[in-house]
Order: C-alpha cells, then structure tokens, then sequence
C-alpha cells in the first residue's frame, strides 16, 4: 500500500484547506454556481437527483482496512450508513450534505485518502488490475506505475480545465482485466526479449454516447519516458480537442478526426521536445515507488495443506462453487485471492452498508494482511489468503451476505445507479438488475451458462458499460416513458468488442423474458463448452434477433 | 473548424479594461492596458493588447502588444516574433477553457520568453495557483473578483509533484535528495 509522506500529507490538508475556502466563499454568495461547478466537480462533489454525491478516489482500487473502518465512519456520521462502489474503482456516497463536504475531507485527509479529481474535465482516478501484484499471469505490477501517474496527475497546473475528463488505465498482466482498449488512454507493461520493460501505450477508447476502441500510439515506450510521453499525449488532446460540443470533447473524437497517424505524429513532435526532460524517470524513483509494494510477509503453507483444500472442494459442493467462481489463483503457491460479491437481491449492486464495511475491514485484518481492493465489476477482492484459512472466511462470509457464488456469471451484474440516484437517467437500472437476479438465481443453471457479463446502464452515458457487457442493457426514453435497448456481443478483455443492438427497445417488465430468449438460443447452438461470446461471434446476431422478436 | 473563436458581437469589440491587476504576486497600483478583441480596427485606448495579426500589421506602434487567443498555435517561428516584446497576454474566453495554460507553459519553458505573460479574459481568483504555476506573471483578473481573496489563493500549495515553470525538480527527483 502507498504510505503517504510528509509531501503528499502536506498536499491533501492544503486541499481541504483550499476547498473549505471555496465553500465558505460558495455559501456566502461571493463565488456563482457556473464558478463553483468545476471546483467542486475536482473534490468528487456532484449535485444531482436527490441530492449531493460525493466520490473518494480508492486510487487503482487498493484500500487498507483501516480506511475502510474510517470510510463505515464517514457513512454513518455524514450519510445515511452505506456507500457504493463504482466501475471505476471508486467509493461514492449518496446522501452527504453540501456543506458537509470540506469535514468529509479532512476525515478522509486522516487516513491518507481523498476526493480529488474524482470527477469534471481533468486526469481521473487511474485504473487497473484488481489482482495487481498477485496475478500469476503478470509481467510487471502496476501499482507503482499507477501510483507515479497519480502523483504526476494530481493538481497537474496545465491540465485542470481539459476540454472533457480523462481516464487512464493501467495493466501489467498478459490478460487485460483494466479494460484499457476503452479508455481515453491505456497502458500495458511488457517486457521484450531482452527482458527490458516497454510501456505500450493506446488512446481514444471509451464508451458514452460514442463508444470507441483506443488505437496503438506507441508499441513499445521505455518506462523511463512515461510521465513525458503522457504530458505529450495530454498537451496535444488539451490544445487540440474540442470544446464547442460536449459530446465531441473526449480524445477519442480527436484521435477518429485526425487518424491515429496524425495524432501520433503530433505526440512525437510535442514528446521531441519534453523527452529526458527532468520528469524523465530513472531507477532510483522507480525503486522508491516500488518499495510502498513489497510482498507481504506470507506464511509458508505446507503441501499438505493444499491437498486438503483440494479435498475439501471435492467433498463440499457449496465450498466447491464458492471457490470455483470467487476465487482466484496466486502467483504464489497455497495462497488464492477471494472476491467478496456485493451482488445480492436485497441491495443494488455496488453498495455497502457501514457495519459490512467494518465487518470487512476486519476480515482483512485477520486473513489477508490488512488490505483489501476494489473490482472494476463492484466487488472487494482479499488478495493474500492462505487455502487453509479459505474454508473459516467462507463460513464469515456467508454469515455476512457476501459469499454469493456467482462472480462472473450472469448474476454478478455490472449496475448504474440509474433512475433512482443519477439526474441524467432515462430509465432506472437497479430494479432491472434486481430483476435479472431474482429470475435467473439458479446456481446450476448460472454455472452452466459459463462466465456471462451482463452490465446495465440508465442512460447512454454508459456508466454501467453496457457496450462492453456481453448482454448489455441500455435504458432510453421514448416519449418520456421507459424503454430498454439490449445489446450483445460486447466485450471488455483483451479481444475487446462493442455489442450490437438486437432490435426496438423493450418495456421494462419484458427485460427477463428476452433477456431468457436470448440464452435460449446460446443453450441450444453451443458447441461443447463454448462460452455465450464465442458462440455469439460465430453464429453472428440473426438467430438471437429471430428468436426475440418471433411472433 | 471547431476551435474558432464565434464570429465577435458589437459588444465583443468594445475593449475590455479591468482594475485589478496581480503582477508578481502583488496588487498592482493600476492596470494601464485595456485589451481588445476587434481583429481589424485599432482601439483608441492605449496601451492595448490587440490580437496577433492586427499587431503583426502595427509592429511599429509600441503602445500596442499582443494578445494570443486560446487556439493559438504557438510555433518556434511565432516565438522569436515574440521574444523581444515586454509584454504577451493570453486570452481565456470561458475559466473552463484550458488551453492558455499550454500556451503560457510553451512560451516560457519551451521558447524561454522572459517578459511579462498577462492572464487576460475570465481570469477568476480559484484559477490563479495554476496560472503562476504555467508561468503567468501578471492576471487581470475578471471584474467581480476580489482582489484580497486573490492575494490569498495565488500560493494555495506548498507541495506540488510535477515540474512547471517554477519548479524545475520533480517531486520524485526532490524525494531522493533528501533521502540520501
Ligand atoms: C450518481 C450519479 C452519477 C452521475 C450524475 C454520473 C454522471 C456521468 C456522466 C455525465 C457521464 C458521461 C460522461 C461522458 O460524456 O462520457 C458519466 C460517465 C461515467 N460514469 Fe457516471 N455518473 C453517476 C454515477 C456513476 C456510478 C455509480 C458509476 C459506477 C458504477 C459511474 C461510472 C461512470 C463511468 C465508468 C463513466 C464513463 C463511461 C466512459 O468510459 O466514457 N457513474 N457519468
Ligand atoms: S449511465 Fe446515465 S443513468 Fe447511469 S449513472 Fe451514468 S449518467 Fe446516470
């Protein structure tokens, strides 16, 4: 975990300081709405539906228990004792008091975390692997990298008033679990064959109203270019993007208009001159970020140990799905990462109460070294459990609701806050989501679906990232009435595609139904083992279209 | 193309003057310039800040000085025209228009220019920090500010990570002088 230092302490309480400032001169009438927007906006405050919204950054979603403890803190005292955690890695509270927000602050200051940048037209919260660090598939952890990204992003003096918000996500991992082909840029760590670390680096993917995959800028960046070569990127998208139209303001819209050619070659012109500039990095600084990341010190666990676990999955069928779908490999023998569903009928997906957060927080304490991270797909992840204390957690978290055995299948909904929450909804999604759920609860037949995302967004701002959902679920307003467009054949991992829509939109009351059309036609064209996306791509839209909409 | 500036209204020529100038970082007695955006006739207040190709053509008029709009394209050949000059401003047509802070940025640390860059247009208290930081010297700032409230929010930080044009060290360079 990063530990903050004198600097970055420094840093956040001037922040709060500066932002106390703002709402004092707000409240008082000496600073205008118009003014105050952006302000706010880059301390994650938004006004919306039914009142503030303020998200705190969980910078590339990794969280220690003792912040979680103040986070269930902040909830009870200022909010109404849950949070939700969104597809960006970030934690949004729903119901806090405008002016509220600057004593927000400074609890989140004390435990060296913060609301910056959360939201309005600058770099954004970085992304990544929610198993950075553990992956058995990694080449490099990304942790460092993102934590050099957010110290070289954070109050960046150029960059504050882009002409749209900026995403950067980051994976080290062979497998893209940060989907950075649909951020405004993306970032992989490779080595080459001289085992040297390249930085390739895509820009102008994103979803919205203008979904879009990021092209290839540069394939192969030596690392200690990154800060330079992304202040080149970022310069190029700050002066030449547009800003006459919102929706045309996002980098992707600059890289389609120019060619990735043109864009590329107008990086390089910028980078010629900031290259082995004094933000070039070198070993030393790398080293330095490093060392906030060391393994923990894991005990050794006995073969013996790991055999009985194996036994144990063969003998207890509940314990065998739980691990089979919500845990994951570690680059480390006898130990696993177990993902902690937040998915449940009962509450929307994403949220938290206060007293499971504490009740998290002190799972992590006792099984994974006080640490915890946050899934892109809205759940929590303990990253460094030894198999002979998996079967104890498991029993906790049933007791605690979060053992539903179902990450990564149809009922591990990805969800925006939709109509109930979001100002800018056509429609609402969670009760959609609920609905999936409860229609669709049978582990059997979950499991023998195989690994489906199905993801759900109110409107087309894509928050919930239906394009990329292998079923996506999209709500529009026709006539001021809800109405559901469903997509498929999206996809978010490294063969990335953006899903096609079936046909006419739907009433809400029929999303299940065609929702269970269209796994009927996946169940019964299938090949042995094939996975819904596989199918889907090789026998193409028609025979789902045909289906759903037969008279 | 979409980063022009709209076609000007009557009012938008009128030259805009404003009292309160920040200039290294303290209140200025007064604000002689007055700035105007009418591309093709001169103002009758002087000095002025005009746009650039209406002081390219009266270069020889030292009252005048030139004014860069926010979709300046600002070129090495541009930054020798400029260099001699005491005095450059940069436009921001909307506080939430970013690109003069690219602009001041190049034209100090790229091209090395040493004279005055005025942050003009809708220069509001909350964005002074970053302006100073991007090599602004002197913001005039927009009539409904308060100047004591900009004294104070010019250094709103003590730390900052990145390099700009004060500040030629990154943190992360700083961070390892100290821990040797
Ligand atoms: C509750 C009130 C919310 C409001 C008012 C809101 C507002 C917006 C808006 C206006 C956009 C459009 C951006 C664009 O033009 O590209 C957007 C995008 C986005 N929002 Fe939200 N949002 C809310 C909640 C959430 C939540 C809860 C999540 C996560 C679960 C989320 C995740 C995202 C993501 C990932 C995008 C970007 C899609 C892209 O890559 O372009 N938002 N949001
Ligand atoms: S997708 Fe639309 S409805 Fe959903 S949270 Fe985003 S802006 Fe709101």
């Amino acid at each position: 975990m990063y530990r903050y230092d004198i600097h970055d302490q420094t840093l956040v309480d001037e922040r709060v300081a500066q932002f106390r400032d703002q709402m004092d001169r707000y409240l008082a009438g000496r600073l205008g709405e118009e003014e105050f927007r952006p302000l706010r906006l880059q301390n994650g405050l938004y006004i919306q539906r039914h009142a503030p919204m303020l998200r705190i950054a969980i910078p590339y979603g990794m969280l220690a228990s003792y912040q979680l403890r103040s986070l269930a803190d902040i909830t009870r005292r200022y909010d109404r004792g849950y949070g939700h955690f969104t597809t960006r890695q970030n934690l949004q509270l729903n119901w806090p008091a405008q002016e509220d927000v600057p004593d927000i602050l400074a609890e989140l200051a004390k435990v060296q975390m913060h609301a910056i940048q959360t939201s309005g037209n600058c770099i954004r919260n970085t992304t990544s692997d929610q198993f950075a660090g553990i992956a058995n598939d990694e080449v490099e952890d990304p942790r460092p990298w993102c934590e050099l990204i957010r110290q070289w992003s954070t109050l960046h003096p150029e960059f504050a008033y882009l002409p749209r918000k900026f995403k950067i996500a980051v994976t080290g991992a062979a497998k893209d679990r940060a989907a950075i082909q649909v951020h405004d840029i993306g970032l992989r760590l490779w080595r080459n064959e001289e085992g040297e670390l390249r930085i390739k680096v895509l820009a102008g993917g994103g979803l919205g109203r203008t979904p879009m995959i990021a092209e290839v800028v540069r394939e192969d960046l030596p690392w200690q270019h990154l800060l330079t070569y992304l202040e080149a990127c970022v310069r190029v998208y700050n002066q030449f993007g547009r800003r006459d139209n919102k929706f045309k303001a996002r980098i992707k819209i600059l890289v389609k208009a120019l060619g990735i050619e043109e864009y590329r070659r107008r990086v390089d012109e910028e980078w010629a001159h900031l290259k082995d500039g004094p933000q070039t990095l070198n070993q030393a600084a790398v080293d330095a970020a490093k060392r906030h990341f060391p393994e923990p010190e894991r005990r050794p666990v006995a073969e013996s140990a790991i055999a009985d676990f194996e036994r144990l999955r063969t003998e207890n069928r509940s314990f065998a799905r739980f691990v089979t779908n919500n845990v994951t490999d570690h680059k480390v023998p006898g130990y696993k990462a177990v993902t902690l569903s937040l998915k449940r009928r009962e509450h929307a997906p994403g949220d938290v109460t206060a007293d499971q957060m504490d009740a998290v927080a002190d799972l992590a304490d006792r099984y994974s070294f006080s640490e915890l991270r946050v899934t892109h797909e809205q759940n929590l992840v303990l990253s460094d459990v030894p198999v002979d204390e998996i079967e104890t957690l498991w029993n906790e978290l049933e007791a605690l609701g979060m053992a539903n055995p179902t990450v990564g299948t149809l009922n591990d909904i990805i969800c925006c806050p939709g109509g109930d929450y979001c100002s800018l909804a056509n429609a609402v999604s969670i009760p959609i989501a609920q609905a999936l759920q409860e229609r669709f609860e049978d582990l059997d037949f979950l499991y023998d679906l195989g690994p489906l995302d199905l993801n759900i967004s109110g409107c087309m701002n894509a928050c919930g990232h239906h394009h990329v959902g292998h079923i996506g679920i999209l709500g529009v307003d026709k006539k001021g009435e809800e109405f559901y467009q469903i997509s498929i054949g999206g996809n978010s991992t490294d063969d990335v595609s953006l899903g096609k829509i079936l046909g006419p939109s739907f009433f809400r009351q029929d999303v299940p139904e065609v929702v269970e059309k269209v796994l009927q036609v996946y169940v019964a064209e299938r090949h042995e083992d094939e996975h819904f996306l596989d199918t889907y791509r090789r026998i193409g839209l028609k025979p789902f279209k045909e289906r759903v909409y037969a008279k | 193309m979409p980063n022009n500036v709209d076609t000007p209204t009557e009012e938008a020529l009128v030259p805009v003057h404003v009292d309160h100038l920040l200039l290294d970082g303290e209140l200025a007695a007064e604000n002689a310039w007055c700035v105007s955006y009418d591309a093709v006739n001169l103002p009758e207040q002087r000095p002025a800040f005009v746009p650039l190709t209406l002081w390219q053509a009266n270069k020889q008029d030292e009252e005048l000085a030139p004014l860069l709009l926010s979709d300046t394209e600002l070129n090495a050949e541009l930054a020798a025209e400029l260099n001699p000059l005491p005095a450059v401003a940069i436009d921001f047509p909307s506080f939430t228009d970013g690109r003069g802070y690219s602009i001041a940025r190049l034209l100090r640390e790229r091209f090395e220019y040493a004279g005055e860059v005025r942050a003009v247009g809708d220069v509001l208290v909350d964005q002074l920090d970053y302006m100073r930081r991007c090599g602004f010297n002197a913001m005039a700032l927009r009539d409904d500010q308060h100047p004591e409230d900009a004294l104070r929010l010019l250094n709103s930080f003590s730390v900052r990570y990145q390099t700009d044009v004060e500040e030629r060290q990154a943190l992360f360079e700083r961070r390892l002088a100290t821990s040797e």
